[in-house]
């Protein structure tokens, strides 16, 4: 035996899913909808999220090379899926320059001034377009008809939540198949339901994520519109019909799955986090039924995000032996 | 112009009504506060290191304004000037203490005493200690990891990257004590802080047996005697196969330092004596205590030039080859205490 | 199937030595008997240098109530009672003897015969147990006739064997289990009888269906015992684990124990040891050292005297492969590295795990991710995370009042943290400061009442 023995403290085990594969699966399970995207949307897709995903990784190398000067974490994949999560976020019509004030708000102010990844107590992607949303609201809410026309071809690229509030559809226009497929206006990574929904289950698989908090986001907001439905004497079709388009339309699932589960921005526990969840659905319902904007998820998922550290200092696991 | 006067009105009133809630709430929350304890917290150094044994200055202040006897307080960082100055100021008697430096008892060099296994745990000694022996083969000293760097509220103390152990800045060392504490291994010790930064001490605290000393580490204690034997002044002791210099009855003779075999007593701040034993370069006086500074001085003048290179930084004495050492020792040790009367 | 409630992970089992057939290890030339091998106060040395012992011989006694008494593990010349480094390095009493021959003390029946019957009383039982100095053979190394001393005002409803050997690599008791089913059986009776119990439970998970099929065959003659597959989870074999997981029952937080949920574990190797103990007058000197690592030319299963040298063990199993990272002196998961190869087996050692230098080495860390994995991993519901980041910040009165007292120290949350953070080593440091702490509040406490 050549060399000296090791010595560490228990356990001498560790698991091969660092927080660069975690960040790399994150990266894999949004494939599907970038597909689909680029299938609805055309290359514009891919030119906005190759620039979101350069953009935030090159600000990210070049604040921690000369302003924090701390070690490198690039490696990570996390900025990469900022990136590609902000893009998602964005019309693929959008202006260059704009993915580049967005990519650097998100980078430089929601992630770095915290003390970059595990620290930012809001989504980054998020903060970037929200912010992009309330600087440019005419670029983000300018989208681009799917190449094929789309379902909503009369609406002149409204989105089909915009179209539902302002009364120009109701919200059994679109059928099932369309809201699956994302064969409407909308964001670039929202539209397409059913791609998501694969990137959500590659990620449970890969144990990257638990079920709570997804489906109890879609769950509550699914009752609530339900409620809604009833109270305003709605029956029969409408009944399940309001619940579905409110999951399926707008950034619901995109929102539910990718950024509240963003790890360091959600709560520790199961429970706290089946908290947060239902308040994202929630706030989400009242700012889509009765709110200013017809889309209320990054609005939600920031609010809880601030409730985050209330939730772990008050949730916490439940203690074996303790009643 | 009708919105821009309700506007304003509003807000007038809106702020002197919050004025009138603030300064009741205030009234009614006021803490009655003896305003001696701010000016005591004024006259403290304000380091908050803990040193004396309170979360903070303003805890210290608070204890020594309300205590009737601060004799068993005392600020290590402003030092007996510092606690006359407020028992002067509170009329009360404060305790007097010698000034003292942290000291890292340990020689254990990446030379001296080689690694023997790789830690790859958590970077702490707190937590290398309670797992194992450490990366040498030695289970009293230094483990490296700089626990009492990181313990230290004043940047006086800091690993050397060369030798692998933590090394005191004299100067910067308020001998709060945090080191001490923070050492799981209790290697750091605060000893008496002499004039220039001198120092005797043994740099080793294995209580092992010789052998097993000699097996891990070419500069340990072996805890032979003939240190012990050789001191005129009854300073050192060994006990559990280690010697100890009591720095209250050392007075810097410096005649255990060529006596020890491997090299574990130090001498910092000062020239080693001269292999002859009987070299006019006499050591210097040994009065009592309390007279020690004053007398010092001189004798620090004349050895200034000499010891100028060698004074910013420690000297290690190399083992001398114990041998010739050997029979002087008793001529010496009768020699020590008619020297001073030679010098006065 | 089966389990315990919340928490815990699933390593690679790499049961490397699980169809090795138990061997025989040679005796050793000089065996190093530590006066501290089980918890509590180390024994005192009865033989002093010179001294002749017999194979089975009381060589040192137990030091208090809880303590246990040592027996010389060969024949031979007492050469030395003195300071010896242990697996850590670090110097402890030990009893050094070289051996002459391999001659017994009288009253210890080394045939292989089976003896079912057992009439002694409660107390005679327990009181052979103290004598053969058995100690918890899993690796916490409680002295066992404390254990089944039932402390007035207690009940014990059941006992639970602790066949689930949740450690990866490690097939010891895996082996003992199938090799010596009747006797641990009938260890199982005689445990059941000290503590007056109807009802006994032998946990064994259900990667070791051999084990389970055999077990059961057996039990079925043998009324009140009942076989229980797990589903394989770690840290099932520990002690609360183990009772939620059969019985459905918590133990509370410390300083709770099981006896107050009404259960007592024996490990499965331990109860065997009973059952040598008081059918055969078998005192405690040897021990199933399970010896393995992926690059050993031969992972085995050892039958091995107490205090023989761990490099012994090496040798048997085809030497050092040249790329040794580490030594582990127990299990991956909660063994210890090992610095010193000639320190001997101890009664708590229930294997050798050589692991090579690239799945030694510990990923480099880097920063908490906020992932909650070892908060889902935890198997006593703590917030790992946080205890270790509270630590580090020395906010003692947090970490206690989170319940650092109640981390069983499993490794789940280090072992799964995508960060590759040290949090049990904190943890660990958290844990026993806090303990100190509460020791000296009860001690300061003490007088003033």
């Amino acid at each position: 035996m050549a060399n000296k023995l090791i010595v560490a403290p228990a356990p001498h085990v560790q698991t091969s899913q660092s927080t660069a594969h975690i960040m790399r699966d994150v990266v894999i399970a949004l494939m599907p909808a970038l597909v689909v995207s680029t299938i609805v949307f055309g290359f514009d897709v891919l030119r906005v999220t190759a620039l979101s995903v350069a953009a935030c990784v090159v600000f990210e190398f070049l604040i921690q090379k000369y302003v924090v000067r701390g070690p490198l974490t690039i490696s990570n994949w996390s900025a990469v899926v900022t990136g590609v999560l902000l893009a998602f976020n964005l019309p693929a019509s959008i202006p260059w320059w704009i993915v580049l004030i967005g990519a650097f708000v998100a980078i430089a102010i929601a992630k770095m001034t915290f003390g970059g990844l595990g620290k930012n107590p809001f989504n980054p992607a998020l903060v970037g377009r929200v912010f992009l949303l309330v600087a440019y609201p005419v670029q983000m809410t300018t989208w681009p008809l799917p190449v094929n026309g789309g379902a909503f071809d009369a609406l002149s690229g409204a989105t089909p939540l915009a179209a539902v509030k302002h009364g120009l559809a109701g919200p059994d226009a679109l059928g099932v198949q369309d809201l699956l497929l994302g064969n409407m206006p909308g964001s670039m990574g929202e539209v397409a339901a059913l791609a998501l929904l694969v990137g959500f289950v590659y990620l449970l698989w890969r144990r990257v994520i638990t079920w709570h908090i997804p489906v109890t986001i879609l769950v509550t907001m699914a009752l609530f519109a339900f409620v809604v439905a009833l109270c305003k004497g709605e029956s029969g079709a409408m009944l399940w019909q309001l619940p579905l388009f409110h999951v399926l339309a707008g950034g619901a699932i995109l929102g539910s799955v990718f950024m509240a589960t963003d790890y360091s921005t959600s709560p520790m526990t199961v429970k706290g986090g089946v908290i947060f969840a239902v308040g994202i659905g929630i706030i989400t319902m009242l700012i889509r039924l009765w709110g200013a904007y017809p889309e209320g998820m990054s609005f939600a998922i920031l609010l809880m995000n601030a409730c985050v550290p209330l939730i772990n200092k008050y949730v916490k696991p439940k203690r074996f032996g303790v009643k | 112009m009708e919105v821009l006067l309700y506007t304003i009105l509003t807000l007038c009133v809106l702020g002197v009504l919050a004025a009138v809630i603030l300064y009741f709430v205030a009234q009614k929350f006021r803490v009655e506060e003896d305003p001696r304890i701010d000016e005591v917290e004024k006259m403290l150094p304000g380091a908050n290191c803990g040193g004396c044994g309170f979360a903070g200055c303003r805890g210290m202040a608070d204890a020594l304004v309300k205590r009737d006897d601060i004799s068993e307080l005392f600020c290590p960082v402003g030092g007996s000037d510092c606690m006359k100055a407020i028992a002067g100021y509170l009329g009360k008697a404060a305790a007097e203490k010698q000034p003292e430096v942290a000291t890292v008892r340990c020689g254990g060099t990446c030379e001296k005493r080689p690694r023997t296994n790789e830690y790859n745990g958590a970077r702490s000694c707190a937590v290398a200690a309670s797992l194992y022996v450490g990366e040498t083969g030695c289970a009293f000293g230094c483990l490296g990891f700089g626990d009492c760097v990181a313990a230290c509220a004043f940047d006086a103390i800091h690993m050397n990257p060369q030798t692998g152990l933590p090394e005191v800045d004299p100067d910067k060392c308020t001998a709060c004590g945090a080191c001490v504490k923070a050492c799981p291994k209790m290697v750091i010790e605060l000893r008496k802080k002499w004039p220039k930064n001198r120092a005797v001490y043994v740099s080793c605290v294995s209580k092992d047996k010789g052998a097993v000393v000699m097996k891990a580490c070419k500069a340990g204690c072996i805890g032979c005697g003939k240190c012990e034997k050789v001191c005129a002044f009854g300073a050192i002791t060994v006990a559990n196969n280690l010697a100890y210099i009591d720095p209250q009855k050392c007075k810097l003779c410096r005649k255990c330092v060529n006596e020890c075999p491997t090299g574990a007593i130090k001498l910092v701040g000062m020239d080693p004596l001269p292999k002859e034993p009987k070299a006019p370069a006499a050591p210097k006086a040994a009065p009592a205590e309390k007279k020690e500074a004053p007398k010092a001085a001189p004798a620090e003048k004349k050895e200034a030039p000499k010891a100028a290179p060698a004074a910013a930084k420690e000297t290690v004495k190399e083992a001398p080859k114990a041998a010739p050492a050997e029979k002087p020792v008793k001529e010496t040790s009768k020699a020590a205490p008619k020297e001073p009367s030679h010098e006065s | 199937m089966k389990t315990f409630p919340m928490g815990g992970v699933h390593p690679s089992e790499n049961k490397l030595s699980s169809a090795k057939a138990i061997e025989v290890l040679p005796l050793p030339e000089v065996v190093n008997i530590p006066l501290a091998q089980h918890i509590g106060a180390p024994a005192v040395a009865k033989v002093a240098k010179g001294d002749k012992v017999l194979t089975g011989q009381l060589i040192a006694e137990a030091g208090s109530f809880m303590s246990a008494n040592i027996h010389s593990p060969i024949s031979g010349t007492v050469t030395a009672v003195d300071m010896l480094p242990n697996g850590q390095g670090l110097r402890q009493m030990m009893i050094t003897i070289k051996r002459e021959g391999d001659d017994w003390a009288e009253g210890i029946d080394r045939s292989q015969t089976l003896v079912k019957e057992c009439n002694l009383s409660a107390q005679e039982i327990i009181a052979r147990i103290k004598a053969a100095g058995i100690v918890g053979m899993g690796g916490a190394t409680f002295p066992t006739h404390v254990k089944l001393s039932i402390p007035a005002g207690k009940k014990a409803e059941c006992v639970i064997i602790n066949g689930v050997e949740c450690e990866p690599y490690l097939t010891s008791d895996h082996r003992m289990m199938l090799e010596h089913g009747e006797e641990l059986v009938v260890g199982v009776t005689i445990v059941m009888k000290a503590v007056g119990v109807e009802k006994a439970y032998i946990g064994i998970e259900n990667n070791k269906p051999d084990a389970i099929a055999h077990l059961q065959k057996i039990v079925a003659s043998y009324p009140g015992i009942e076989v229980v597959p797990l589903k394989v989870r770690y840290p099932q074999g520990g002690e609360k684990q183990l009772i939620a997981a059969v019985t459905g029952r918590q133990v509370p937080p410390p300083p709770a124990l099981p006896i107050d949920v009404g259960a007592v574990v024996c490990n499965a190797s331990t109860t065997y040891a009973v059952y040598q103990a008081v059918q055969k007058g078998m005192p405690l000197i040897q021990r199933v050292v399970t010896i393995t690592g992926k690059n050993l030319r031969e992972p085995k299963n050892l039958l091995t005297r107490m205090g023989t040298p761990v490099s012994a063990l090496i040798a048997a199993a085809g030497g050092l492969p040249e790329n040794t990272g580490k030594v582990i002196n127990g299990g991956p998961m909660m063994g210890r590295a090992m610095v010193n190869l000639e320190s001997p087996v101890t009664k708590g050692c229930s294997g050798i795990t050589v692991l090579s230098d690239h799945d030694a080495r510990r990923h480099v860390a880097s920063q908490c991710i906020k992932c909650a994995k070892c908060v889902a991993a935890c198997p006593m519901g703590l917030e790992p995370y946080y205890l270790s980041k509270m630590t580090q910040k020395k906010n003692w009165d947090e970490v206690e009042a989170r319940m650092i007292t109640s981390c069983i120290e499993c490794g789940c949350c280090q072992s799964t943290c995508p960060a590759y953070l040290p949090l049990l080593d904190w943890i660990r440091l958290g844990k026993q400061t806090t303990m100190g702490r509460i020791r000296a509040r009860a001690a300061a406490a003490a007088p003033k009442k």
